[in-house]
């Protein structure tokens, strides 16, 4: 994975120090809290409810052993012993004081990490596959191109006060595992007719109040124009998005405004004029980022099969693990998702448990996944039962990857200043109702997403199942989506009519699955039987 | 007008009025001219020969518009004074200057050392912005 420079290192420590200084100023009462506000949150400090939360960015979901042991222990040191990871792969500290900030980001600095751009109108933190460098149906790996635009995208002076936040995902694969096309700009890499590797451009995807997929706007960007193209998606996105309502001030509302092929044109004119400006790193910088990226030392004859005789192994290892394109070796999902529990929390022991086996299994590298959950990407088959047993003991072997218990859920009322309604304790009531692994196997994939308001950080409009929580005349109510979905297939969730009560949108849950099994057909998912069958037969059963 | 506060050239200083862009267009002769974040830089490219100033307002200095304002009359070759006006606060002082800003006047004076701390404070930096500094990317490939 990447490893820090002089220069990268000392980009970070200088920013430790600005942001040390812009908090001295704010205590010393030079900076009122409306002008401290844009300066702490471009380094992900946000005021909750109850306390400041802080961002950590784990670039493209990647990290190392000691990262993730540093995670662990920063959850301790300035939390209350627990860490939150998030939908955009990073992580997040619920319980954080102001004036600890600058020497939690000089703890940070110490291991290649820091909160830069992780909110705020600006570009955040870039995401990507979890299973890249490891998947068996990659064309290559994303990361050193999601690298190369996380330098080039990090303090770029053009646009940090953009009309709205933006996010970039890259990924390498027909299975979009990132949804690539939900974001500001979804990078695909591809293969030209000539066999030459480029980038394919979608922009102005997401969720949010106006859920968008987006429009391809060029097939193919050559790698030496990568960053160029970008900064002309950028600039015309800076001049012209709208800034006079922030709810419509996201590229997605000026793609869809102009329309496609009017910003394409803009973006083309103003790549064209960028192309004589010499913003574009050598070819050899991308080549210096991906020798970061190689293949690490795999043993070439690692056993191909697994034993699978402990019946509790199995059904872990087929749930929770993923093709690897390295014989003898396998990908190894642990859910963040127990029954009940909070999805994406970690305790401090757990997140350095993780980060222990990472180091002796899977060649000191973790991922986190944009749906709340870690990957060992690199374990050998002949470790995985041991892998599973240290787990499992830890109370993290919940085997039930991409079931109805592996939710999406935002922090929502119990945290966030911003929420309508909770989020959690529906999460926990869902994952307690349909928990046991009888319900888990009958239902088979099934991806239910909830977010506690209509800003969507909980992705219920990509959920096969989603879930929005609102406000009616102060009492909280959910609506319920069906067919979402986030992959290759990308597809909006439909809301199902009025919402219920937080008891209500259980059994409203329990009612569709009854639909699902009723009208699936041989291995049919859920969502394809809703494909299938339509609204109608799962509003009968839901309203009459 | 407000006093320029600080500023990075060695010519004479710029006094001349500055008008809209709008007025600009219509007339003139004018030699220093104001452009508003909704204003389109592009529109003054045929006429940079003749203004030696061309000020850019934040009325806020979280619209960043002015900062591709900047970057273009610099690509197309503007090489009179560049000034930041409005709010202009200390944190943003390093952004404007890589985006080809050479001349501050912010409406609220700034603190003059944490201002020269903030002009200082990036050694190197990531992107090639045509303020003539060396990108990274640069030092790592001599």
């Amino acid at each position: 994975m990447y490893k820090y420079d002089q220069y990268d290192q000392q980009m970070v420590d200088t920013r430790v120090a600005e942001f040390r200084d812009q908090v001295r100023r704010r205590i010393d009462g030079h900076l009122t809290e409306d002008q401290f506000r844009p300066l702490r949150l471009q380094n992900g400090l946000y005021l909750q409810l109850h306390a400041y939360m802080l961002r950590v960015a784990i670039p493209y979901g990647t990290l190392n052993s000691q990262q993730m042991t540093m995670l662990g222990d920063i959850a301790d040191k300035y939390d209350r012993g627990y860490g939150h990871f998030t939908t955009r792969q990073n992580i997040q500290y619920n319980w954080i004081k102001l004036e600890e900030t600058p020497d939690l980001l000089a703890d940070l600095a110490s291991v290649e990490m820091h909160a830069i751009q992780t909110s705020g109108n600006c570009i955040r933190n870039i995401s990507s596959d979890q299973f890249a460098g490891a998947a068996a149906d990659e064309l290559v790996d994303p990361r050193p191109y999601a690298e190369l635009l996380r330098q080039w995208s990090s303090f770029h002076p053009e646009f940090l006060t953009l009309p709205r936040k933006f996010k970039f995902a890259v990924i390498a694969s027909e299975t979009d595992r990132a949804a690539m096309k939900l974001h500001d700009i979804g990078i695909k890499m591809v293969r030209n007719a000539a066999g030459e590797v480029g980038a394919q451009f979608y922009v102005g995807g997401g969720m949010g109040r106006t859920p968008m997929i987006a429009p391809m706007i060029r097939e193919f960007v050559p790698l030496d124009q990568l960053i160029t193209y970008s900064e002309a998606c950028l600039r015309v996105y800076n001049r012209y998005g709208r800034r006079d309502n922030k709810y419509k001030a996201r590229i997605k509302i000026l793609v869809h405004e102009l329309g496609a092929q009017e910003y394409t044109r803009q973006v083309e004119e103003e790549f064209a004029h960028l192309l004589d400006q010499g913003i574009e790193p050598p070819i050899a910088e991308l080549e210096r980022i991906k020798e970061h990226f190689a293949d690490p030392a795999f043993e070439a004859d690692a056993p191909d099969d697994l034993d699978l005789s402990d019946p509790d192994f199995r059904l872990w290892a087929q749930r929770n693990c993923h093709a690897h394109k390295q014989p003898g070796y396998i990908s190894a999902t642990v859910s963040l998702k127990p029954v009940g529990g909070i999805p994406g929390d970690a305790s401090a022991d757990q997140i350095r448990l993780m980060a222990q086996l990472a180091k002796q299994y899977s060649f000191d590298e973790l991922r986190v996944t944009h749906v709340q959950n870690i990957v060992f990407p690199h374990v050998r088959k002949a470790d995985l039962y041991e892998v599973w047993k240290t787990l499992d003991d830890a109370g993290l072997g919940t085997a039930n990857l991409d079931t109805v218990g592996d939710i999406i859920a935002c922090p929502g009322l119990d945290y966030c200043s911003l929420a309508n309604a909770r989020s959690i304790p529906l999460a926990q009531k869902i994952s307690e109702r349909f928990g046991s692994a009888e319900k888990q196997s009958e239902l088979g994939e099934l991806k239910l997403k909830i977010s506690g308001c209509i800003n969507a950080c909980g992705h219920h409009h990509a959920g096969h199942i989603g879930i929005l929580g609102v406000d009616r005349k102060g009492v909280e109510n959910y609506q319920l989506l069906l067919g979402g979905s986030e992959g290759a297939d990308t597809s909006l969730g439909q809301i199902t009519g009025p919402g219920f009560d937080e008891d209500g949108i259980v059994d409203a849950v329990d009612k569709a699955t009854k639909v699902y099994l009723a009208n699936k057909h041989g291995e049919e998912r859920f969502l394809d039987t809703y494909r299938r069958i339509g609204m109608a037969p799962f509003k009968e059963a839901l309203y009459d | 007008m407000t006093d320029v506060q600080f500023r990075f050239r060695e010519d004479d200083a710029v006094n001349d009025p500055a008008v809209t862009v709008d007025a600009f267009l219509d007339q003139s002769n004018a030699t220093a001219v104001r452009i508003e974040p909704g204003d389109d830089a592009r529109a003054l490219i045929p006429h940079l020969e003749r203004l030696s100033l061309i000020e850019v307002n934040f009325p806020a200095w979280t619209d960043g518009r002015g900062f591709s304002s900047a970057r273009v009359l610099r690509e197309a070759g503007f090489s009179g004074e560049l000034r930041a006006v409005g709010d202009v606060v200390i944190d943003m002082l390093s952004q404007l200057r890589r985006c080809g800003f050479d001349a501050f006047a912010p409406d609220r004076s700034l603190n003059e050392s944490e201002a020269r701390t903030a002009f200082e404070r990036w050694e190197d930096v990531y992107q090639a912005t045509g303020d003539g500094r060396i990108p990274i990317w640069g030092k790592r490939h001599g």
